[in-house]
């Protein structure tokens, strides 16, 4: 058999493909036909146009390298960071953000337990807010108007790969985008946007009533990761796998 | 014999590109892991731009080192290594190598200008975006024709087992490639895209690919060198070929079930962390194979280590591959994983890895190859190849110590509880305890940078066909002592 292989390119290749395909396919196959995957819970919804923004900052800035959003279940983790995370939280996250890294904490459920201002100022500049930090500053998103003109074509593209973005959501990107960071004090339809986004986070996130910046677009995805799961209706049988 | 007379007709041409990028590219990857190393340290480093802060810099290290200076040193060699094994030069001519160096330069130039402007996937490893991965799948596929259709021609009737590790190097990153990049682009004249996959199947997905990067570009493809080099400088066959041939199989097989040891104790349900884990532990085996090949190789030779520095980085490599192919399983185990994720013990395993493993046999290939590329009867200097071996380990040391310690008392640090059944320490105490171990770690960097460069000089003399006039490294202790 290896002396065969051995002399014939083709063959040799074909074996080598067989190989190394079995153990991506029993690891990764299943996990799209085995039910329980994701658990079933109430509450998750996709990303609103402006928390989907921050998310690509997110993404762009390489937050993932430092900061992990995956909580274990273990007690010092509980009392850390919160209930261990779900499968079903990060379901319409295209990517994935888990991390694998935790330079700094885990920001899985960080969502409401800072302040808008305490983010905008740890953004611009860490060390004003925690003196011992090692995290970037990031002043200049402050000031940076938000470019997400086209966030209709992102949730149709997000809706294209599996997200189940609504055609009234669609139709009502930008408008919503603009609402969110403006909230009760604006013009936009606070109600449509609640109607479509239930337990979205309103107001102007970065202090700057005048501007949409892009750390309007971070604050407000932080201020509700790990938010959605109403965890006083889940109970552990319910979430076993 | 007969390389010697047929040596003309071997495109070199091509392989010399390689070797002058990948000494480049070393440099550029090292600095920038120094750069961000003191980040960490003292990170008004980052200067409060947006091009410059760890986050956007970081990738541009890794990619740096892993694809464009292992990248360039793995294509390279196996472009050497497949037409003397083969006795034929490359199929398709010297315009289709060209075409896959030039094109795989500037895939590694679009990949770190889109990190540093933020153009990135958001996935480890796989930053580069859609178009970017587009282009690289069209010079992988140059490549493997190129290689494969080497191997088709060639004169001798076995292929030699290095080809089977280069093979399965270019075939399966193909393979992971494709299955981690499929993504959705919002324009086709945007840079940004959509992943397909979603969260806890991207998370399979994305260290099915990242486990197996580690797999198949730093194990497998080095493996291919290991198989050429260490042979060829020690004068002395491969230990077994049974053994050889095993280890190839196994280690093809199992690897690809490790990614979720990656993920253990996550969202991934337990019935993937635990296959992930198994398979872990058993691919312990098959990499001590290759470990063991390749240094036994050295028997009847040991005797050359003392007075050949090219060989030592050779055999020195593969001992480092054995020491992280231990810890690797060790830190795939579920308990032992769950003190060292998220931890620098993980940062500090990669780099014994990638500087121990991949860097010192990338050296050794470099301080082999250049001589025979650019004619020359030896080196400039085999005192400063020493010189740059002691640079190289104690950088090394120094970092992989530093990062272990860093590590487990973090990891340590974040689960320990007071003696009212409070957590001990404020996550932003953890983080203050570091200090001193980031400062260690990024002087280790530094020698290991400097080293690299003394490397550089020490090649470009070779190549400019200067020798160094300097005692010869003697033989004997007692030699030694009188020669100098």
């Amino acid at each position: 058999m290896q002396s065969l292989l051995e002399r014939n390119v083709i063959l040799l290749s074909i074996a080598i493909l067989v190989t190394v395909s079995i153990g991506g396919l029993v690891q990764i196959v299943p996990l799209y036909t085995i039910e329980n995957t994701i658990e079933k819970v109430d509450g998750m919804r996709p990303y609103t146009p402006l928390e989907q923004a921050g998310r690509n900052i997110y993404i762009r800035e390489g937050c993932y390298l430092c900061h992990s959003q995956m909580i274990r279940p273990f007690r010092d983790e509980a009392e850390r960071y919160g209930h261990y995370s779900l499968a079903a939280e990060s379901m319409y996250d295209h990517p994935f953000q888990w991390g694998s890294k935790r330079t700094g904490p885990d920001l899985a459920r960080v969502g409401g337990k800072y302040s808008n201002e305490w983010h905008t100022e740890h953004l611009i500049d860490p060390r004003a807010v925690v003196p011992e930090s090692i995290m970037p500053g990031y002043p200049f998103m402050a000031t940076t108007p938000l470019n997400f003109d086209d966030a209709g074509e992102h949730l149709k593209t997000l809706r294209a790969v599996g997200v189940p973005y609504s055609d009234d959501q669609i139709a009502n990107a930008l408008a919503d985008l603009k609402t969110q960071a403006t909230g009760e004090n604006g013009d936009g339809d606070v109600e449509g946007l609640k109607n479509r986004y239930p337990n979205v986070p309103l107001g102007d996130f970065d202090g700057n009533p005048d501007q949409l910046t892009e750390m309007d677009a971070l604050v407000a995805y932080l201020q509700m990761l790990g938010t959605l799961v109403d965890f006083s209706s889940v109970d552990a049988k319910s979430i076993e796998r | 014999m007969n390389q010697a007379i047929a040596s003309p007709s071997y495109n070199e041409d091509v392989v010399k590109k390689f070797v002058i990028a990948a000494a480049f590219w070393g440099i550029v990857g090292f600095l920038v892991g120094v750069v961000i190393a003191f980040q960490l340290a003292y990170p008004v480093l980052n200067l409060d731009l947006e091009w410059t802060s760890f986050g956007r810099l970081r990738p541009v290290h890794t990619s740096a080192v892993i694809f464009a200076f292992g990248g360039n040193i793995l294509i390279g060699s196996s472009l050497y290594i497949v037409q003397r094994t083969s006795r034929v030069t490359l199929f398709g001519g010297p315009a289709l190598a060209n075409m896959v160096f030039w094109g795989y330069q500037i895939f590694i130039v679009m990949a770190a200008l889109g990190y540093v402007l933020g153009v990135t996937q958001g996935k480890e490893y796989a930053e580069p975006e859609w178009y970017v991965d587009l282009w690289l799948t069209v010079i992988w596929v140059m490549y493997l024709v190129v290689f494969a259709g080497t191997l088709i021609t060639r004169k001798e009737s076995h292929i030699y087992v290095a080809n089977w590790f280069f093979l399965a190097f270019i075939i399966t990153v193909a393979m992971l490639h494709l299955g981690n990049n499929v993504a959705l682009p919002v324009s086709w004249f945007g840079a940004k895209s959509y992943i397909a996959w979603a969260g806890v199947r991207d998370a399979m997905t994305q260290w099915w690919y990242g486990h197996n990067a580690v797999g198949f570009f730093l194990t497998a493809g080095f493996l291919g060198m290991m198989y050429y080099y260490i042979p060829k400088q020690a004068e002395r066959p491969v230990y077994s070929y049974r053994l050889s041939v095993i280890h190839f199989w196994a280690i093809t097989f199992l690897y690809i079930w490790a990614g979720p040891h990656h993920l253990h104790y996550t969202a991934l349900p337990d019935w993937a962390q635990t296959l992930g884990m198994t398979f872990s532990i058993m691919l312990w085996m098959p990499s001590w194979g290759g470990m063991i090949n390749g240094i036994m190789t050295l028997s009847g030779a040991w005797d050359k280590l003392r007075t050949d520095p090219v060989l030592r980085f050779l055999v020195t490599s593969v001992g480092f591959y054995g020491m992280s192919t231990f810890e690797g399983p060790l830190m795939s185990i579920k308990v032992v994983n769950s003190l060292s994720h998220y931890t620098d013990w993980t940062i500090g395993h990669v780099h014994s890895g990638a500087l121990g493993w991949n860097a010192l046999v990338s050296f050794g290939a470099l301080y082999f190859l250049v001589p025979k590329l650019w004619n020359r009867e030896r080196l400039y200097s085999l005192r400063l190849v020493n010189l740059h071996f002691w640079f190289a380990t104690l950088g090394i040391v120094l970092y992989i110590t530093a990062m272990w310690i860093s590590g487990i008392m973090q990891g340590l640090m974040w689960r320990t509880y007071d003696t009212l059944g409070f957590l001990q320490y404020s996550f932003i105490e953890t983080v203050e305890a570091m200090h001193p171990y980031y400062v260690i770690r990024a002087l280790g960097g530094v020698l290991f940078l400097i080293g690299a460069l003394i490397m550089v000089y020490n090649l470009w003399m070779t190549a400019k066909g200067k020798t160094r006039n300097e005692a010869p490294i003697a033989l004997a202790p007692s030699a030694s002592s009188a020669g100098n």
